[in-house]
């Protein structure tokens, strides 16, 4: 039993807030904030690509350096703590682990390896327009090797080469490997609350496409993983807000004492503490399970899921209470968190969506110890 | 991060599973009010399943041999517990004395009739309860008034204790006592332990809202007590009792009592329109947001366990889960008795759900709250302590005690 990082994970993990410090301080997620257009940082993503951390959880077969799940937890963890404003999430978490889990050897063979250099950006097309996705009722169909519909909206499918897509077939549901560069693609830039997370809409048709195997069960997979990969950056922005509205309630006097020692905003930031230990016990409990493929992970996949999307959006909010007046400015960084807060709560399937999870996993849990 | 068993701790659990079952207590004998806390007939049963557990070396797990425990691990300890708290052993009564004081006093004592009382406490043969809060004095436990004056060897105390636990069966308590009035408040103190039947005790239960008898008054008048039953340092009581408070939360905020499973079991019981309770989605948005929190004090006390295995002591990161544990207590009885509708009303062990357990938890929830630190002193202590922020502006602390005012 051992509730931390290893030596080895906190080595990397001190390397990696040193590294994104240099080369993404929140000037960078400013920038990205007002050139809407472009949709990420190009820079920082190739010295992200440089470091090889896209294929921090490849196998070294496929390219990647094949250390494990839990040292990129810690990548994400840093990540989220700087905002970045690069297309990590939708290509390592979601796109590659797809392909891992259902790609053909060739498919691997061949797109894996550019994930891994970082010269590739890949992207998971699941959602058709307003409400909670239901699976088995998608529009977009898959037949005799083509793909017809409109995803709406994909995050970074502005960015990305090729997308894995959701499409209904004869076989039933499934998810599809599409070139987005290719045939019958058409895509637009759609505003979001998090322009830093580039966003489109992409109409197929007739496009080429090839099935991975695995059909819903594959895509519930997928999703149970990156939630434990987004609950760490949902975590680390959780914890950067809360360092935030600590610092400045030390400097900022009203009535002649520093706005940190009212008990008002005192017992605020203690309620977003315990919300960040919540969120940080279930993420730790989500990457042991995700690293060991654990029985336990669809359970605390959907646990830290819940948690960090909760602890992210209550922290990002009251840093800016905090802040005051020019926590509501555009020039202050506040509003930065509470965005990217909304954007990682909701990329996957909003937290009610989650909560449903949580609830048929817990029965089943119960069900299976009454039988044992 | 590895929340598996190691495969010596697997088997150690194994091994420990097979002793509990083989000899656990069988509570189903006791009737559902027999089988509340502070009923003789329970504190019988827990008294006997602690001297066999000492028996064969499972009590004080973790203690060295020499201070009457198993030499253990702590890790070997947490298994342990947590193998009795899945058999639904869950006694309460050697807490204060073998999680929070006797540490204390063997950290300070070495005399050998402060060592003695060790050995019976871990037999779970002797309680002890804890004389610190005073009408006057609870979130404010440097406010003691409880005075001790120097008589030769002996002290003489005088003064007022509340709130305390068990105090009406206890065999032994550790009290804090003010020896120096002319001094700022938390340099004048100073921790004794007693016989709760030296003369000069007396001992006044308090009815809890609950309609329980567990806390007590004890009023002391003219109680000797020999300078040897002195633990720590005259005038260092501050920091005996802050080490004693921080093993208390963290015993607390590894949490017992109902949980996740017992209001999804009733709400599978229970009818609500065209289905169970269970089937409801707003109850299932709710039991999703409980669980996580749960899960999450559960978890955390794995941290705990680890820091400890490292040889820390209890951090202040305790009073989130001391904060979590308590208030998940609310909320869950609350929730239950939504789930019963008007049925929730009823009460009695015979006829209510899981022998009322959710509606006598209900009245003993808003205690959880206070008792080991009121939520707002948890909040206090996360703010300054681990965050950082500035404390209260005081107006007691530069002060003699003397002239610190005070109201009601
Ligand atoms: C949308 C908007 C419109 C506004 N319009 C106007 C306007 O038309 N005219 C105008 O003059 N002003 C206006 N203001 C300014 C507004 O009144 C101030 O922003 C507000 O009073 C807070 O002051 P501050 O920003 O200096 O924050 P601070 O006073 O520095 O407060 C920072 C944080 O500390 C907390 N805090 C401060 N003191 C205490 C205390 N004693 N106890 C507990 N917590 C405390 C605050 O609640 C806040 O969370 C506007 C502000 C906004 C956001
Ligand atoms: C079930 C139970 C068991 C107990 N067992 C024991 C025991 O065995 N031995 C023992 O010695 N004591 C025991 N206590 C006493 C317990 O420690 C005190 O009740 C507790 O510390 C609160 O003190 P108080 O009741 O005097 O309330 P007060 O300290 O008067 O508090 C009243 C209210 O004011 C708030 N408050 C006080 N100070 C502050 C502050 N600085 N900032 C913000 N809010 C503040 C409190 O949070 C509370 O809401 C027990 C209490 C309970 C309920």
């Amino acid at each position: 039993m051992n509730f931390d990082y290893t030596d080895d994970q906190k080595a990397l993990k001190d390397e990696a807030r040193r590294f994104l410090s240099a080369v993404s301080p929140l000037s960078v997620v400013r920038t990205a904030l007002e050139n809407p257009d472009a949709g990420y940082d190009r820079a920082l993503w190739q010295r992200i690509g440089e470091q090889g951390w896209c294929g921090a959880a490849i196998p070294e077969e496929y390219g990647g350096i094949g250390m494990g799940h839990v040292e990129l937890c810690a990548l994400a963890e840093e990540l989220g703590r700087a905002v970045a404003p690069v297309p990590f999430a939708s290509t390592v978490y979601l796109f590659a682990e797809a392909l891992l889990l259902g790609g053909s050897d060739a498919q691997k063979s061949e797109l894996l390896p550019q994930v891994a250099m970082g010269a590739l950006i890949g992207t998971l097309a699941v959602s058709e327009g307003p409400g909670v996705l239901v699976p088995d009722r998608v529009a977009t169909r898959f037949a005799g090797g083509r793909l017809t519909g409109t995803k709406l909206p994909v995050t970074d499918g502005m960015a990305a080469d090729r997308a894995v897509v959701l499409a209904s077939s004869d076989e039933g549901p499934g998810l599809y490997l599409v070139d987005l560069t290719g045939a019958g693609v058409e895509r637009r830039l759609v505003s979001t609350i998090d322009p830093t997370r580039g966003a489109a809409e992409i109409v197929f048709r007739d496009a080429p496409a090839e099935p991975l195997v695995g059909g819903l069960g594959l895509l519930a997979q997928v999703q149970d993983r990156a939630a434990v990969l987004l609950a760490f950056e949902q975590l680390g922005g959780a914890d950067r807000c809360l360092e935030m509205a600590r610092d400045y309630a030390l400097e900022r006097y009203a009535f002649g004492r520093p706005i940190g020692s009212y008990q008002a905003i005192k017992h605020k930031l203690a309620d977003v503490f315990v919300r960040n230990e919540v969120a940080r016990a279930n993420a730790y409990y989500g990457a042991w399970a995700l690293s060991t493929g654990a029985p336990e992970l669809p359970l605390a996949a959907a646990a830290a899921r819940v948690a960090g999307s909760g602890a992210y959006l209550l922290a990002s909010r009251e840093n800016i209470q905090t802040h005051g007046g020019i926590g509501f400015t555009w020039e202050a960084d506040c509003h930065f968190f509470y965005r990217r807060a909304r954007h990682l709560g909701l990329i996957l399937g909003a937290p009610r969506d989650w909560k449903r999870r949580v609830a048929d996993r817990l029965e089943l849990k119960l069900a299976l110890e009454t039988a044992a | 991060m590895n929340f598996d068993d190691t495969p010596e701790e697997a088997a150690y659990r194994a091994t420990v599973r097979a002793w509990i079952a083989a000899n656990a207590p069988d509570l189903s004998r006791l009737s559902p009010e027999e089988r509340r806390n502070w009923h003789p007939a329970h504190k019988e049963v827990a008294r006997q399943w602690q001297a066999t557990k000492a028996d064969a070396g499972y009590a004080c797990l973790s203690w060295p041999k020499e201070q009457g425990g198993a030499g253990g691990s702590a890790i070997e300890e947490a298994i342990f517990n947590q193998e009795e708290n899945r058999a639904g052993l869950q006694f309460t009564y050697f807490m204060t004395g073998l999680h929070m004081l006797l540490p204390a006093l063997m950290e300070h004592n070495k005399d050998a009739a402060s060592l003695a009382r060790v050995p019976p406490a871990v037999r779970g043969e002797e309680i002890w309860c804890q004389l610190f809060s005073e009408p006057a004095s609870g979130s404010d436990s440097a406010g003691v008034r409880c005075a001790a004056v120097k008589d030769g060897d002996e002290w003489v105390i005088n003064g007022q204790k509340v709130w305390n636990s068990g105090a009406q069966i206890a065999d032994y308590g550790m009290l804090v006592a003010r020896t120096d009035p002319d001094v700022p408040k938390h340099k004048g103190l100073t921790v004794f332990w007693l016989d709760m039947k030296t003369p000069g005790v007396e001992v006044r239960p308090i009815r809890m809202m609950s309609g329980d008898n567990e806390l007590n008054e004890v009023f002391l008048t003219d109680v000797r007590i020999p300078d040897s039953q002195r633990v720590g340092e005259l005038g260092g009581g501050w920091k005996v009792i802050i080490s004693t408070l921080m093993n208390e939360r963290a015993a607390l905020g590894s949490g017992t009592g109902l949980n996740w499973r017992d209001v999804m079991k009733l709400a599978g019981q229970v009818a609500s329109w065209d289905g169970t309770a269970l089937e409801d989605p707003a109850f299932r948005e709710w039991l999703a947001d409980l669980y996580v929190d749960a899960e999450a004090i559960r978890l955390l006390s794995f941290r705990t366990l680890t820091s400890l295995s490292k040889g820390a002591a209890p951090g202040p990161e305790g009073s989130a889960g001391k904060l979590l544990w308590s208030n998940l207590a609310q909320t869950l009885t609350d929730k239950a008795l939504d789930v019963l509708d008007h049925a929730g009303l009823m009460d009695d062990p015979d006829e209510a759900l899981l022998g009322g357990a959710f509606q006598h938890r209900f009245l003993w929830a808003p205690g959880l709250r206070l008792g080991g630190g009121t939520d707002e002193i948890m909040k206090n202590i996360i703010a300054e302590r681990v965050l950082g922020l500035p404390g209260d502006v005081r107006v007691d602390k530069t002060v003699p005690f003397r002239e610190i005012p005070n109201g009601r």
